[in-house]
């Protein structure tokens, strides 16, 4: 398929205007002005509308397949969220901070107050930003609002550490030590999470807060979490859930009674909006009570009347970490979500997606080595090590899968399991989908070991077969080539 | 010369005061086609099992932690452009630093070759 740089012919246009037939204005000043052509492709519209309406058919999305990306929660969006962002598209979002603005936006300001109020009852929090424009931006967000309640107690330089588990999203580390913390690491234990008894070696008065993902990245819910909680707090340390997880509990859990200080929440995962090329993200961060003075400014709250006030005079807040109250259409989605579903609706999402996963985990354990035989959560962690006996790595499943219309779980990740293969079908795929995803992923078992050079060189059914990974990676040459 | 190993599967040789460091040919072979090395800078101060440098693959990105505590006295700036050697050599040609050993007697912490066979056994 060529580039529509290829297909550009000079002089080729999609509309052609008649000559001017009024004065022409006064030209724009010199420097305003370009010094080159800006170098688009010509094109005819008929070029144009083929080229793109072909390139969006080799998209695929979860509109298009299966797509059981573990710890990604690709679950379907509905398109009658859609709508409700639409609702709100011709307001302008600098409205609020005009002087007097407030006045005319209390529908807006309301609508993100009130997803706030939502997020705090799931999450069991006392206030909810919704600034964080993303999961690893809400990350940053919660553990520099963990800095700020340290430094307050003049406690900045005395809290040196953050404690994760090895099973942790890749990010948790990357925000803490971001932040300007050192990073400790706690093994996983024979029983699927963080080593208790390790975590409580790595404890002391220096560490300011703890991140864990519950369930973890092996999809498993830590029976000893109140205990860590607890633990944490004996030495001042706060508790930070990281949210990706949180499709799996709903109703069931929240994470503020088990005793964690601050979440952030992936809109985009667990409250229906796209993501994965579709975004952008959102992710809303949720605090306790002795947080809630650090908050990003400005802070959404309401006045002895009820009008919708913009708070932005806290001297103790971290700041703002985001224009125009975040990306106020995920909100806009994920609150009519949350709406239309209802509490009940929400328990039953975590319901069917647990459900789901464990049906997937026990029709496949024949087949592929399950290194943490337990009920999993939201999703089940295999490892192709019975394959690698053949030669066939977890990769070349995930290219098999490609051909047979499947997106590929995620792949080496976790890392504390060797050739893991970690697959999450959510609370949208029916029983019949998932049968045969799990055809599928037999096959491949089978083939392994019949004939494993299928699997080597899968895909063939795509545009290009095998990429050449390594060299992707060695030799990072992504100039534009026209 | 004697070579020494980490948990973690970093090597160390160590001749007279000087240790040179890198990842063992079971981590090279683990991590799979190895596409980036950050190494230490020179004169940087690392701890034992401190964090010296991190290594990418196609499959993960790892942190390389430290043998033995010391000053950091050259490290092989060739792996920059070649990462593959550590495929290829990874107790050879793929080494990573050569530390200036603050303290000799943290070598008791590490295994020597047949007990780090002998750990690979157990995973």
């Amino acid at each position: 398929m060529q580039l529509i740089y290829e297909q550009s012919v000079p002089g080729r246009r999609g509309v052609k205007l008649p000559a001017s037939d009024v004065p022409a204005a006064p030209a724009l000043p010199t420097p305003l002005l370009r010094k080159e052509a800006a170098g688009l492709a010509e094109v005819s519209e008929l070029d144009l509308v083929r080229h793109f309406t072909n390139l969006s058919r080799r998209n695929f999305s979860v509109d298009t397949n299966f797509y059981p990306l573990g710890s990604c929660t690709m679950k379907y969006n509905a398109k009658v969220l859609e709508n409700s962002a639409a609702l709100f598209a011709t307001f302008h979002p600098m409205t609020a901070l005009l002087p007097g603005g407030v006045d005319f936006c209390q529908g807006t300001l309301g609508m993100l107050h009130d997803l706030g109020l939502l997020l705090a009852e799931i999450t069991g929090m006392d206030e909810v930003t919704t600034q964080p424009l993303a999961g690893a931006h809400g990350e940053m967000t919660g553990i520099m609002l963990i800095a700020a309640y340290h430094a307050a107690k003049g406690n900045r330089a005395k809290k040196k550490y953050v404690v994760v588990p090895d099973s942790s999203h890749g990010t948790n580390p990357a925000s803490a030590a971001i932040a300007g913390y050192e990073i400790i690491t706690v093994p996983t234990a024979p029983y699927g999470d963080m080593d208790l008894e390790l975590f409580k070696k790595a404890m002391t008065d220096e560490v300011a807060a703890v991140m864990m993902t519950c369930p973890n990245t092996l999809g498993l819910f830590n029976p000893h979490i109140k205990e860590i909680s607890d633990i944490a707090h004996s030495h001042d340390a706060l508790m930070y859930y990281d949210g990706a997880n949180l499709n799996a509990i709903m109703g069931k859990v929240k994470p503020g009674d088990v005793g964690f200080d601050v979440i952030h929440v992936n809109l985009h995962k667990t409250f229906g909006t796209p993501h994965g090329g579709g975004g952008p993200g959102s992710g809303p961060v949720g605090v306790k009570k002795a947080l809630i003075p650090f908050l990003p400014q400005p802070r959404i709250v309401k006045d002895a009347a009820g009008i919708l006030q913009l708070e932005t005079t806290n001297p103790g807040t971290i700041g703002r970490t985001a224009n125009f109250f975040g990306n106020f259409g995920v909100m806009a989605k994920a609150y009519a979500y949350i709406i239309m579903l209802g509490g009940k609706g929400l328990i039953r999402v975590s319901e069917q997606a647990v459900l789901n996963a464990n049906y997937i985990k026990e029709r496949l354990k024949p087949y592929y080595d399950l290194p943490y035989d337990m009920t999993c959560m939201h999703e089940c962690v295999f490892s192709a090590s019975k394959q690698l006996a053949h030669g066939v790595h977890a990769i070349d499943i995930a290219k098999f899968l490609i051909d047979r219309g499947y997106h590929p779980p995620t792949v080496y990740f976790p890392m504390i399991v060797k050739e893991a293969i970690m697959i999450e079908p959510t609370e949208t795929e029916s029983k019949a989908t998932m049968d045969a995803f799990i055809e599928v992923m037999i096959e491949a078992a089978k083939t392994a070991e019949s004939n494993p050079q299928a699997l080597l060189d899968a895909p063939l059914t795509m545009p290009i077969s095998r990429l050449d990974e390594t060299k992707a990676a060695r030799e990072q040459n992504v100039c534009c080539a026209w | 010369m004697s070579m020494y190993f980490t948990k973690e599967h970093e090597w160390v040789k160590v001749e007279g005061n000087l240790g040179t460091v890198g990842i063992s040919d079971h981590a090279a072979h683990e991590l799979g086609d190895i596409t980036f090395v950050e190494l230490p800078k020179i004169g940087a101060v690392v701890k034992q099992f401190g964090v010296l440098g991190s290594i990418e693959s196609v499959k993960a990105a790892s942190d390389i932690f430290a043998p033995l505590s010391g000053n950091v006295v050259k490290v092989n700036d060739a792996l920059e452009l070649a990462p593959e050697a550590v495929n290829e050599s990874a107790e050879g040609a793929g080494w990573m630093a050569q530390i200036e050993i603050a303290n000799e007697s943290e070598l008791k912490n590490l295994m020597n070759q047949e007990q780090y066979n002998d750990y690979l056994k157990t995973l």
